[in-house]
């Protein structure tokens, strides 16, 4: 087990490094997920009747569509220059290049998430201050992680990877949304119920941390 | 990992087949290689060279047929496998932003390599790269990265060393450095696969040649001088019938 967690940060510590030199990753989706707060934001004037309804969907979105970009670029770093085909010669199974790639994009999109949320509560007039949203935020960001880590090395071998991902990714993924968005929504209102959608979160992640790594195997193998 | 932690032959291969889609690339091949030999495999383009390296190295799955590397089932114990495995392929396998000392650490790391300074430090003096080891991959030379790409596959001291054309892109003096690591025969287990284009080099390096045709091996013979004639003649005839079968 120590092995294991051992390759599976130094794979986290590969792409931090890699991060860190090129930027790649959290300036793209820091961009979008800003650019889509901010037209949002002027395009639907938000009130105090209607922002805690439109708000969690907004955000949400940014999210999702701004992580969508990032997962692209993680594989495409691995496929450009055979990379993937030097992580597959180490003799570890194949699961463990999954957490470590989905850790990754894990870490980056909670990174994103921390420095948009300010802007979010700034520009819709929220507190900052809503403890809630954490369990919200690390859960859904897990799935959108998990699953999307699979689906991006899928799509990575298809011709139009930046169309494949989305397309793949998304119908999957929508539930976790769903509930994230409606958990948000009651988190914003002040409303306690937002934790019954934790539970769902919960389930949704342990099914696709079991299930993803599988499926990771066949994907990545010719 | 080292010999006794490994039987049989250094490399079994046994009816094994790969298609991509309806494109038969592996008919049925066979091919076995003694410990300590160095054998290179010459074949036209498309006749399934970098197929069967990709499968022994346990990239691709094979459709058919079994693969032991180091007497080990390489389909079923792949994690294993690798690990006696020291791959060269046509690309670096190095990351741009990351410099030649931070890929081959990183690598040591995921082979959880001890004396991890030490092996790189032997490594890249070996590849005659030392005064390059802090400079960021991306702004090397294709014949530069394909040192550290020599050099990430010997850092685990690999038992059996693949290498796919390994001396495309290299310069005389890293072609010397390259012939170097391929007759080293300080560990008299090592074994070496190599594939090239290039007769008189695959020759002089070798125990033995063999030729892939239409996705089978079509000649095995001993590497020698006096049989390069031979050896070219049956290449040609090969060459012209298997160009454009497969990948």
């Amino acid at each position: 087990m120590r092995d294991y967690l051992y390759t599976v940060m130094t794979i986290l510590w590969k792409d931090v490094l890699l991060e860190t030199r090129s930027k790649d990753i959290i300036v793209s989706v820091l961009v979008f997920a800003l650019l889509v707060i901010v037209v949002f934001n002027f395009a639907i004037t938000p009130t105090p009747q209607t922002v805690t309804l439109i708000a969690p969907g907004v955000l949400w979105i940014a999210f999702l569509f701004g992580g969508v970009l990032g997962l692209n670029r993680s594989f495409a770093l691995e496929k450009d220059g055979g990379n993937i085909h030097g992580l597959m010669m180490a003799p570890v199974g194949r699961d463990v290049i999954f957490f470590g790639k989905m850790l990754g994009n894990f870490l980056f999109m909670m990174v994103v998430e921390l420095l948009i949320f300010p802007v979010f509560a700034v520009m819709y007039n929220f507190s900052l201050l809503m403890p809630g949203l954490i369990p919200i935020a690390v859960l859904t960001t897990l799935a959108v992680a998990t699953v999307g880590t699979v689906f991006s090395a899928m799509a990575v071998n298809t011709r139009s990877r930046e169309v494949m991902l989305p397309v793949l990714f998304f119908p999957v993924v929508v539930p976790a949304i769903v509930a994230a968005v409606e958990a948000s929504a009651s988190v914003i209102q002040g409303d306690a119920s937002f934790t019954r959608w934790l539970p769902f979160l919960v389930v949704f992640d342990a099914i696709f941390l079991v299930v993803s790594p599988v499926l990771f195997q066949f994907v990545i193998e010719e | 990992m080292k010999k006794n932690d490994a039987k049989g032959l250094a490399i079994e291969v046994k009816g094994l087949r790969k298609a991509y889609g309806r494109t038969q690339v592996l008919r049925g091949m066979d091919l076995e290689v003694p410990w300590g030999q160095v054998l290179t495999i010459l074949g036209p383009n498309g006749s399934g060279k970098t197929t069967l390296i990709k499968t022994l190295a346990t990239l691709i799955r094979p459709d058919e047929g079994s693969v032991w590397v180091a007497g080990t089932d390489v389909r079923k114990r792949g994690n294993r496998a690798r690990g006696f495995i020291g791959l060269v392929t046509h690309d670096p396998l190095l990351y741009d932003e990351l410099t030649g000392y931070e890929n081959l650490k990183f690598y040591a790391r995921m082979f959880r390599l001890d004396s991890v300074e030490q092996r790189i430090e032997t490594v890249t003096a070996r590849m005659g790269m030392t005064d390059r080891l802090h400079q960021r991959a991306g702004t090397l030379s294709h014949g530069m990265k394909k040192r550290f790409s020599i050099a990430r596959a010997l850092l685990h001291d690999p038992l059996v060393l693949i290498m796919d054309e390994p001396e495309s892109g290299l310069d005389q003096d890293a072609l010397g450095l390259l012939e170097n690591v391929i007759r080293d025969k300080s560990d008299p287990y090592r074994t070496v696969l190599m594939t090239t284009h290039n007769l008189e080099r695959g020759i002089a390096l070798s125990d033995r040649m063999a030729i892939i045709s239409r996705g089978v091996i079509s000649y095995e013979g001993k590497a020698d001088s006096a049989l390069a004639g031979e050896i070219r003649q049956r290449y040609s005839d090969l060459a012209g019938l298997s160009a454009g079968d497969g990948s």
